[in-house]
């Protein structure tokens, strides 16, 4: 099913099938070139599997974007240990619904995506991990697996190469931390979602101190029409160093909201006004989070000459992130905003470190009697404090997930907490908003 | 050995052996880098994030407990960034730590205290309210207060990897993440109390020890414990003449700071209201209380009688007792009451072992071998329950080093979660009658075991070394066989006979018995043995720290003389009976399974009762035998000990100090006749001691807790 129709504008390399009449299934998939790649890297050597990725530019989709082609590379194939393939579909990141959309409607793409990752370093075991909330996806992902096992897609031998390659979905249990690799993994293994002490990666030490490829489900659905049709063209729809596109998931005050599939580079004034449709309501632009409440905000001002990649976004001291964008139009409380980020974080805590678990915590309660009126002047400073503290001192990334977008907050707006001090009304407490709390 | 890393911190150059940790380099620095979650010899944490610290060229603080160090790092730990990283975390921790300081039992003691003081933080910025949840009992001994608790992780981590239970977990999440039992809503576990004593705070607190007390109104008594052989260092915490607790505070053991529930807890035996204090003499046929002077002058009157009489004597010895005490009873009894009628209770076959190992040097094991050598074999026992020292050493030999565990039993066991083979032989017990075979584990012959052996034998032989324990599965002959199969693999092999007490080892090394005096010397005589001195027509029998009569056998010796703690059955049949001292209440020293001599002491006085030493040594005065004796003082009899006893030429400034002396007795044979008929272990699982596990109330309310065993 298709949740917005799309965009003139978009560069359909990984949503090609969306809309064609029974998308998800093998035969809709056989029909349109689907393991394709397969077949061709199945007659490549793993080196050259590789290189091609590393040629195309592909970066890591679900936030960090580390380059695809160095990760895999870093494998030791040759070990003695079994190789793991693992798919992040923990979706969790607020303002991200691009995996379930691809998985949806295009279950099989990953799965050839898979089996590419495999070839490279000989891995003959993969687990789809899905986040517990996608219930219905788990139950599409199993069913394209059994068609792909029926049809020779998967198993023994597959198609008469002579690869093996046996493929699972496991279930998230309602957990933001259990994105993060290290603590996907520790899930996987029925462990509590906890991240691990790094080194070792997951690349050397990952899925049952094994060597594992683990990345995002829509980094995997790039894979097949790179080997496909080349890594060169990918990297050509991009820009240098970032290759290929960035399904993008317009969220927010904006008049057609959706998931696009856009070219890395993509403007983002142009994103704005012409693939969402411009702001509703004729209302004017406030803040942008260009994916997922990670990532600091940028202020309409700071968005002149943006474009949507790592090296724009960078710049502007923020991140090109999962993609999940969040338009927040001049209607928009930022105490509020900041609140609502902050709850969420405190929520997903996994609570393994102190900084995180309690600077969380402490800070969504100021926040709370923050926007309740009950603030003190103080408590401006106090909030980027403690945001500050918990910068680089956590275990994991997700203590920086919390306190940066908070001081961008703080800082670009402090006027806004300024009129909620001495007992004074939210002032946008009237104004039609979709920020709730 | 590899050469050395260097690197630098805080300007000065350090050297460590590569893989140390920055953390622990830092320390032979003289660095303090604080830390409340990492914890030598556990697994890494990194969760608390007080140890970061900046490290050149790396662009995040790193955490000192998990960097290992490299050559040329350069290390900062005095800047002001990380003191405000230090001062930060603290702040966030104090954020929802109660302010109960006044009522905490940790005060004095308390790692976030002592953090506070030197990091800061002391001043609050917060605001809003803190999480609360009420305090919950988790076992009879383990109380947890969650709203005191950081969050280390030490518990759960000491629990699963150091005694290999894994009682504790943690649930929920975020800032209300909780320790929590693993199963069920209480915890069925060893309740050995390490998750308290390594609590840094007080988040999980002693149910015996609460609100009693501060931590500087107590005098802290590192002692021997005097429960099972494995000879470990209990702190006794003292506050006018009273102990008030104990616990791991004093490493310096042989077992570091490891403790089970009878050398934290079971020291309460003490003070229970049937010990005795005041001498008592029959009567009228009735036990009625009397002065020392009058008892030991029917004491001595009546072992004059019997002396001038011609009639036979017999003296019954202690596991327990001193080895002062043990010797000078021996002395007394072969000196002076011209008698070779002397035994003990055997738990273990010593003197089997002691002759199968003539001609060889080094083979018997320490308790530190436990920990270092390459492969161990364990024999019958369920170590864990009888010895917990020695399965928490062999527990860390496999967690640090990935020592080879051999496990031979009728029944599991807890070293078969880790052993490379575990070997089941002969019949189980059946947990619905667990009595009815006369070693918990289950019915096996020697044969069966030798059986097992046979199974494992290419593989030991592919070890470069192994210790071998045994219990009384094996003895007398088949102490020999085994000793045989050992030889027959053509490595270096240590062996433990497992024996049951605190001084059950010492006993033996004493001379504790009619066929052997002091230091394995035959004694070329007869005697008879406990069994046979219950049974004879003896004119007069001593009884010193033991229960012979436990079994309800009538009493045949004509005059009864008992030195005990407690009115047992033995003593409630005596003439005379003579209030003795505990381990915590006088000086001396003990030999534990492994035969290393620790000394005790006194940790308290008692209020009548005398040290069993003393008491002899009054004896001897009343019947005009003191010079012959000499004087009875510890100091003065453990000099002769160490002159006089083969194996026992051990340093003076180890035991002075409160070390450990590993004593080798006679390299040699011993020609005497085997007894493996006088071998019975009492089994004592953790929560049963012998006598004095009757009158610990923690024990009784631990087991009458449980609902499995």
């Amino acid at each position: 099913m298709l949740y917005n129709e799309p965009s003139p504008l978009e560069t359909k390399v990984l949503t090609r099938r969306f809309g064609l009449p029974n998308s998800a299934t093998l035969k809709t998939y056989l029909d349109t070139e689907g393991y394709q790649g397969f077949l061709k890297a199945a007659k490549m050597t793993p080196e050259q599997i590789i290189d091609e990725v590393k040629v195309s530019n592909l970066r890591g989709r679900g936030g960090a974007g580390f380059p695809t082609g160095m990760k895999w590379s870093f494998v030791p194939r040759t070990s003695p240990k079994p190789k793991y393939i693992v798919v992040n579909g923990d979706e969790s990141e607020p303002g991200t619904c691009k995996d379930r959309v691809l998985i949806e409607n295009d279950p099989h793409q990953l799965i050839e995506g898979v089996l590419i990752a495999a070839l490279s370093v000989d891995a003959h075991k993969g687990y789809v991990y899905i986040r517990g909330e996608y219930r219905y996806l788990i139950d599409i992902m199993d069913v394209a697996i059994a068609d792909a096992y029926a049809a020779g897609w998967l198993g023994k031998n597959i198609q008469g190469t002579g690869f093996d390659f046996d493929l699972y979905t496991h279930t998230g249990a309602g957990a933001y931390e259990c994105g993060e690799e290290s603590a996907l993994l520790e899930s996987l293994e029925g462990k509590r979602g906890v991240p691990r002490i790094r080194p070792p990666f997951p690349a050397v030490s990952g899925a049952f101190q094994s060597p594992t490829i683990l990345n995002n489900v829509e980094t995997f659905c790039a894979v097949p029409s790179i080997i496909r049709d080349g890594g060169a063209a990918f990297a050509a729809l991009g820009i240098p160093k970032a290759g290929g596109t960035k399904m993008t998931c317009l969220t927010g005050h904006v008049n057609k909201p959706g998931v696009y599939e856009l070219r890395l580079g993509f403007p983002v004034k142009q994103m704005i006004e012409e693939v969402g449709g411009g702001i509703r309501n004729g209302k004017k632009l406030k803040a942008f989070v260009p994916g997922g409440s990670s990532c600091p905000v940028l202020t309409a001002a700071e968005l002149e000459g943006a474009t949507m990649d790592y090296d724009s976004m960078a710049q502007r001291k923020t991140m090109l992130g999962s993609g999940g964008v969040i338009i927040m139009d001049e209607d928009t409380c930022m105490v509020k905003a900041a609140l609502r980020i902050m709850k969420f974080y405190a929520h997903e805590s996994c609570g393994w470190c102190i900084p995180c678990r309690e600077g969380t915590t402490w800070l969504r309660k100021i926040l709370d009697r923050f926007h309740a009126g009950q603030g003190v002047r103080s408590d401006i400073t106090l909030i980027g404090d403690l945001a500050k503290n918990m910068l680089g001192r956590t275990f994991c990334p997700l203590g920086d997930a919390a306190a940066m977008p908070t001081i961008s907050i703080v800082e670009k707006f402090r006027q806004e907490f300024e009129d909620h001090l001495d007992g004074k009304p939210c002032p946008y407490e009237h104004a039609e908003h979709m920020v709730t709390v | 050995m590899a050469d050395l890393v260097k690197l630098t911190i805080d300007g000065r150059e350090v050297q460590a052996p590569p893989g140390t940790l920055v953390i622990d380099a830092a320390k032979t620095a003289g660095i303090e880098i604080p830390a409340f979650c990492y914890y030598e010899g556990f697994s890494l944490a990194a969760a608390c994030r007080m140890c970061l610290v900046e490290v050149e060229k790396m662009p995040k603080m790193m955490t000192a407990c998990t960097l290992p160090v490299a050559e040329g790092m350069v290390v900062k730990t005095d800047t002001p960034a990380v003191a405000a990283a230090r001062k930060g975390t603290l702040e966030f921790l104090l954020t929802n730590h109660p302010l109960d300081c006044p009522v905490c039992d940790k005060g004095g003691e308390c790692e976030l205290q002592d953090m506070v003081f030197r990091y800061g933080a002391g001043e609050s910025r917060y605001l809003e309210t803190k999480i609360h949840t009420p305090e919950k009992q988790y076992s009879p001994v383990v109380f947890f207060d969650a709203p005191r608790c950081i969050l280390c992780f030490r518990c759960i981590r000491a629990c699963n990897e150091g005694m290999g239970v894994g009682a504790l977990g943690v649930v929920f999440r975020g800032a209300v993440s909780e320790i929590a039992p693993n199963v069920g809503d209480h915890l069925e576990c060893d309740e050995c109390g390490a998750c308290i004593d390594i609590c840094p705070v007080g988040a999980l607190t002693s149910g015996t020890y609460r609100y009693k007390t501060r931590p500087w109104e107590m005098t802290h008594v590192g002692t021997i414990c005097t429960h099972c052989g494995d000879g470990c260092k209990t702190t006794l915490g003292t506050r006018n003449d009273r102990i008030i607790r104990g616990n791991n505070r004093d490493h310096s053991g042989i077992n570091g700071e490891f403790l089970c529930v009878k050398g934290r807890y079971a020291f309460d035996f003490y003070d229970h209201g049937d010990r005795l204090q005041t001498p008592l003499a029959r009567v009228n046929g009735k036990l009625e209380e009397v002065s020392w002077s009058q008892a030991l002058e029917v004491v001595a009157k009546g072992f004059k009688k019997t002396l001038a009489g011609g009639g036979s004597f017999g003296v019954i010895g202690s596991n327990h007792t001193s080895n002062e005490e043990n010797f000078y009873l021996q002395k007394f009894a072969r000196e002076v009451l011209r008698t070779n009628h002397i035994d003990h209770h055997r738990t273990g076959d010593v003197v089997a072992l002691v002759d199968a190992l003539s001609g060889k040097t080094g083979t018997l094991a320490t308790v530190s071998d436990l920990y270092e050598r390459k492969a161990v074999l364990v024999l019958g026992a369920d170590l864990a329950l009888e010895h917990p020292l020695l399965s928490y050493q062999v527990r860390a030999n496999f967690r640090h080093h990935q020592a080879h565990v051999y496990a031979i039993s009728a029944g599991t066991v807890r070293e078969d979660k880790y052993a490379v083979a575990s070997v089941r032989v002969g019949t189980p017990a059946p947990p619905s009658d667990p009595s009815r075979f006369a070693h918990p584990q289950g019915e096996a012959t020697a044969a069966d075991y030798f059986g097992a052996l046979e199974q494992l034998r290419d593989r030991l032989k592919a070890e470069s070394e192994l210790v071998v324990l045994f219990d009384d599965s094996f003895k007398g002959g088949d102490v020999h066989k085994l000793v045989e199969f050992g030889e027959s693999l053509g490595i270096p092999v240590k062996y433990i006979a497992l024996v049951d007490y605190s001084n059950s080892r010492g006993a033996i090394d004493m001379g504790l018995t009619p066929e052997l005096l002091p230091g394995y010397k035959p004694s070329g005589q007869t005697g008879l043995t406990v069994d046979e001195m219950v049974a004879a027509d003896l004119a007069a029998l001593w009884v010193v720290g033991a229960n012979p009569y436990k079994s309800g056998a009538a009493r045949q010796a004509g005059f009864l003389v008992v030195q005990d703690m407690f009115l047992t059955e033995t003593a409630a049949l005596a003439d005379v009976v003579l209030p003795a001292a505990s381990a915590y209440e006088k000086n001396g020293t003990v030999t534990n399974v492994t035969g290393e001599v620790q000394r005790l002491k006194r940790a308290v006085n008692t209020m009548g009762a005398k040290p069993d030493l003393e008491i002899m040594g009054f004896i001897a005065r009343e019947m005009g035998a003191a010079a012959a004796l000499g004087p009875w003082l510890p100091d003065v009899v453990f000099e002769e000990i160490r002159k006089t006893v083969r194996g026992y030429e051990i340093p003076m400034p180890v035991i002075a100090t409160g070390g450990a002396a590993h004593t080798t007795p006679v390299n040699g044979r011993v020609p005497v006749e085997l007894r493996p008929d006088l071998v019975r272990s009492d089994h004592n699982g953790l929560f049963a001691s012998g006598t004095l596990g009757r009158y610990s109330r923690v024990l009784h309310k631990v087991v009458e807790s449980r609902l499995s065993r």
